[in-house]
C-alpha cells in the first residue's frame, strides 16, 4: 500500500466548495481585486498616455465627480442602477435575461411615440401618465414573450431575449425613417417637443434620481420580506423543490419576467422623458448588458448595485475624460471596464471556493517512510 | 433582373455571408463543450485588431510588401489574439467557474473597446506618420483570385471571385461538422457538452476539451474579423464597421440547430437578407424591418426546435452551466 501511495502522483492542491465565508473575508477580498484592477488600469493608461500615475488617477476622478459633472454622473448611475434593479428579479430566478438592451429600448420608443404622436395634442400632465402606461407596458411585453415560451416549452431564455435585443433596435430604426424624413439618425428635441419632465428645484435629472432612489428601496424589500420574493428565490435554488411545495414555476417565471420588463420599460422612460428628449438605436448604449454585470456583481442586492453600478460608471466617466485629454479614442473606457470585471469576476472564486493544499499530506507521507 | 445582377447579388451574399460563418463556426465548437461564449463578438473584434495591427507593422516596416508574408503576419497575429482571449475566457469560466454570461459579456465589451481604442488610436500611440489606418497593400494580397476566375462569366462570378478566407471558411466548417459528428474526438466533446458529469465518469478530460473547444473556436471567430477587414472592407479600419455581426453569428448557430454543415448555408442566407434591400424595390423605410428578418427568423427557429423537442435538434444539455465535480 505504502510503495502504491508513493507513486501516485498527487496534485499539489485541490479546490472544494465552501459557503461559510464570513462577510468581512468576502468584503476583503473584493477590496483587494478591485485595487488590484485600479493598479493594472493605471499601468495600462501609463503606457498609452505615457502621464505619470498620480496625475492619471487625479483625471480619471476629476472626469466623475470635477466641477459640474456630478450631477451627470449621478444620474448616469441611477439609469444603470435602474436597469441593473430591472434585471434582478429574473437573475435570482435563474432566468438569464440578457435583453435588458431590448426592453429599455422598446420602452424608449413607446415614450418617444407618444411624444412624436400625441405631443401638443393634449395636456402635458395627461401626455406623461400615458407615456410611463406605455413604456411599461411594452416593456412588460418584450418581458413576457421569452418568459412564456420558457416556461411552456423550456425555450432557451438566453439566446430568445438577445434575439428580441435586434428587433427593438430595428424598430426604433423604422420609426426614425418614419418619424424624420430627412433621414437622420436621431429624432431630437426638435421634434419631441412635449412630455418632458418637470426640474425638480430648479434641477435637472432629480426627478429621475429620485424615482430611482426609491425604486431600489421597494425593489430590496420586495424581494427580501414579500411572498413573491420568497417564491423568486426558491424557483432560482431549485425548480424541483418549488414544484414540490406547491409553487406555480410557470406562472413566477411570467410574472418575474413582466417585473422585469416593467422595470426597463420604466428606464426607457426615464431616459426619453427625464433626460435625453431624443431618441437612437443607440439610447440604450449597452446598459442592458453592463447591467448584467453590475447586478451580478453585486450578488443580486440591490443596495450592493449602488456601489458596483458606481464603480463601474466612475470608471467610464473617468476614462472619457482621460482619452480626451489625451486625444484618445473614447473606447478606452470599455478597455478599463473590462479589465477591472476580469477582476471582479475572478475573485468570486477566491470567494466560493477553497484552495486546499497538500503539502501536509505529503510531508507525512515522507515520515512514514 | 438579369444573370448578371443574380452573380452579382449572390457573390456580395457570400462576401456578407463569410463572417458570420468563421464566427458561426467558432461558436459551434464552442457551445457544443458547453460553453456559452458570448464573447464571440468581442473576440471577432479582437482578431480583426490584431491582424492589423500585425499588417501595420509589417507595410510600414519600409521593406518590400511580399504576398506570402503580407498574408501570414495578419493571420498568425490574429490567431494569437484571439487565442489569447479565449484563453482569458476559459481561464475564468472553466479553471475559475465563473459565470459563462457575465464572463462572456465582459469579453465583449472588453474586446469591442480593444478594437476600436486600437482602430482610432494606432497611429497617434505610435506617433505614426501616415494619415490613417489603412492597409491597401495587405488587402490586395488577401483578396488574390484565381486568375482564370474572370474569364468564366457568370460561373466565375459566383463560384471563382474570392480571395482564399471564403473557401477557406468553408473548408474549416466542413471539418468541423465531420470532426464533431463522425470522429472520437467529436464524440467525446459532445459528451463533455451534454453531460459534463457522465463525461469525467468515463474517463474524458472535461476542462481539457473544454479548454481546447473554446480556443479553437474563439480562433476560428477571430479570422471572421480578419476577413472583413482585409477582404470585405479592403483593409480600411473604421470603428464600429464590424456592427453586430458577432451576435448575428450567435443567432446562425441556433438557426443552423448546432450543425457547422448548415451554418454554411444559413451564413449565405443571412448575408443576402443583410443586402437584399440594395436589389428590391422598396421605399427605405421598410429597410429596418427587412433587416429584423434575420432575428426574427431565428427566433421562430428557436421557438420550433423548443416546442418540437426532437432530441438531435436540442442545444447542448449543459450549456451555460460551469462544471464542478464535486458538485452533484
Amino acid at each position: 500500500m505504502k510503495n502504491k501511495s508513493k507513486r501516485t502522483h498527487e496534485p499539489l492542491f485541490h479546490i472544494s466548495k465552501r459557503t461559510d465565508v464570513s462577510l468581512k473575508t468576502g468584503i476583503i477580498i473584493r477590496i483587494v481585486a478591485i485595487i488590484l484592477a485600479l493598479i493594472v488600469c493605471g499601468i495600462v493608461t501609463k503606457i498609452f498616455t505615457g502621464d505619470n500615475p498620480i496625475s492619471i488617477y487625479k483625471t480619471i476622478f476629476d472626469g466623475a465627480f470635477g466641477k459640474g459633472r456630478t450631477l451627470v454622473t449621478i444620474h448616469e448611475i441611477a439609469i444603470l442602477l435602474c436597469v441593473s434593479l430591472a434585471v434582478t428579479p429574473a437573475f435570482r430566478m435563474k432566468f438569464w435575461n440578457i435583453g435588458a438592451e431590448g426592453q429599455v429600448l422598446i420602452g424608449c420608443l413607446s415614450t418617444a411615440m407618444c411624444m412624436f404622436y400625441l405631443g401638443g395634442k393634449i395636456p402635458d400632465g395627461l401626455l406623461m401618465l400615458i407615456m410611463a402606461i406605455f413604456a411599461i407596458v411594452s416593456g412588460i411585453i418584450w418581458g413576457i414573450i421569452p418568459a412564456f415560451f420558457k416556461a411552456q416549452w423550456g425555450t432557451n431564455e438566453t439566446l430568445f431575449t438577445l434575439m428580441m435585443n435586434y428587433v427593438a433596435i430595428q424598430l426604433i430604426e423604422y420609426f426614425l425613417k418614419i418619424a424624420d424624413k430627412s433621414g437622420s439618425n436621431v429624432v431630437g428635441p426638435d421634434l419631441l417637443t412635449h412630455g418632458w419632465f418637470p426640474t425638480l428645484f430648479g434641477t435637472n435629472y432629480l426627478l429621475n434620481i429620485l424615482i430611482v432612489a426609491v425604486l431600489t428601496v421597494v425593489l430590496y424589500i420586495y424581494l427580501k420580506y414579500s411572498k413573491h420574493g420568497y417564491e423568486i428565490s426558491v424557483v432560482g435554488e431549485s425548480e424541483n423543490t418549488a414544484r414540490y411545495i406547491g409553487i406555480n414555476v410557470k406562472k413566477v417565471i411570467i410574472r418575474t419576467m413582466a417585473l422585469s420588463g416593467a422595470i426597463c420599460g420604466l428606464a426607457g422612460l426615464l431616459l426619453v422623458g427625464g433626460a435625453s428628449h431624443s431618441i437612437d438605436s443607440n439610447l440604450a448604449d449597452g446598459r442592458g448588458f453592463t447591467a448584467i454585470m453590475v447586478s451580478w456583481l453585486a450578488k443580486f442586492n440591490p443596495f450592493t448595485m449602488i456601489l458596483t453600478t458606481l464603480l463601474i460608471v466612475f470608471l467610464e466617466r473617468g476614462a472619457d475624460e482621460v482619452s480626451s485629454k489625451f486625444g484618445l479614442n473614447s473606447d478606452f473606457a470599455q478597455i478599463l471596464t473590462g479589465i477591472i470585471l476580469f477582476f471582479i469576476i475572478g475573485c468570486e472564486f477566491f470567494i466560493n471556493y477553497k484552495i486546499n493544499f497538500n503539502h501536509k499530506k505529503r510531508a507525512q507521507v515522507k515520515e512514514e517512510k | 433582373m438579369d444573370v448578371n445582377m443574380v452573380a452579382q447579388f449572390i457573390s456580395r451574399a457570400v462576401l456578407q455571408g463569410t463572417p458570420l460563418l468563421y464566427g458561426a463556426t467558432g461558436e459551434i465548437i464552442t457551445e457544443k463543450s458547453g460553453n456559452l461564449n458570448l464573447g464571440i463578438p468581442g473576440i471577432m473584434y479582437i482578431g480583426a485588431i490584431s491582424g492589423v495591427i500585425g499588417g501595420f507593422f509589417y507595410q510600414n516596416s519600409g521593406s518590400e510588401v511580399v504576398p506570402f508574408l503580407a498574408v501570414l503576419i495578419p493571420l498568425l497575429c490574429c490567431l494569437l489574439g484571439s487565442l489569447l482571449t479565449s484563453l482569458l475566457y476559459c481561464f475564468l469560466t472553466i479553471t475559475l467557474k465563473a459565470n459563462q454570461n457575465v464572463t462572456g459579456l465582459a469579453i465583449t465589451t472588453f474586446g469591442v473597446g480593444f478594437g476600436n481604442f486600437f482602430g482610432g488610436s494606432l497611429i497617434k500611440i505610435l506617433k505614426s506618420d501616415v494619415p490613417y489606418l489603412s492597409l491597401v497593400k495587405i488587402a490586395k494580397a488577401f483578396k488574390t483570385t484565381f486568375d482564370f476566375g474572370s474569364d468564366m462569366g457568370v460561373f466565375g462570378k459566383i463560384f471563382l471571385s474570392y480571395g482564399f478566407m471564403v473557401y477557406l471558411a468553408i473548408i474549416i466548417a466542413v471539418i468541423s461538422g465531420f470532426v464533431l459528428k463522425r470522429t472520437k474526438i467529436g464524440l467525446h466533446l459532445r459528451a463533455v457538452g451534454e453531460n459534463p458529469a457522465t463525461a469525467d465518469a468515463a474517463g474524458i478530460s472535461v476542462n481539457t476539451y473544454k479548454y481546447l473547444a473554446t480556443c479553437i473556436g474563439g480562433m476560428i471567430a477571430g479570422l471572421g474579423g480578419l476577413f472583413y477587414i482585409m477582404d470585405y472592407s479592403n483593409g480600411i479600419w473604421s470603428n464600429n464597421g464590424f456592427g453586430d455581426r458577432g451576435w448575428l453569428a450567435i443567432a446562425i448557430v441556433i438557426f443552423s440547430i448546432w450543425k457547422p454543415g448548415l451554418s454554411i448555408v444559413s451564413s449565405y442566407l443571412f448575408g443576402a437578407l443583410y443586402i437584399l434591400f440594395n436589389y428590391i424595390n422598396v421605399p427605405m423605410a421598410y429597410l429596418p424591418l427587412i433587416q429584423m428578418l434575420p432575428y426574427v427568423v431565428t427566433i421562430i427557429v428557436l421557438i420550433g426546435t423548443s416546442v418540437r423537442k426532437k432530441r438531435e435538434n436540442q442545444p447542448p444539455q449543459s450549456l451555460g452551466l460551469t462544471y464542478f465535480r464535486e458538485e452533484r
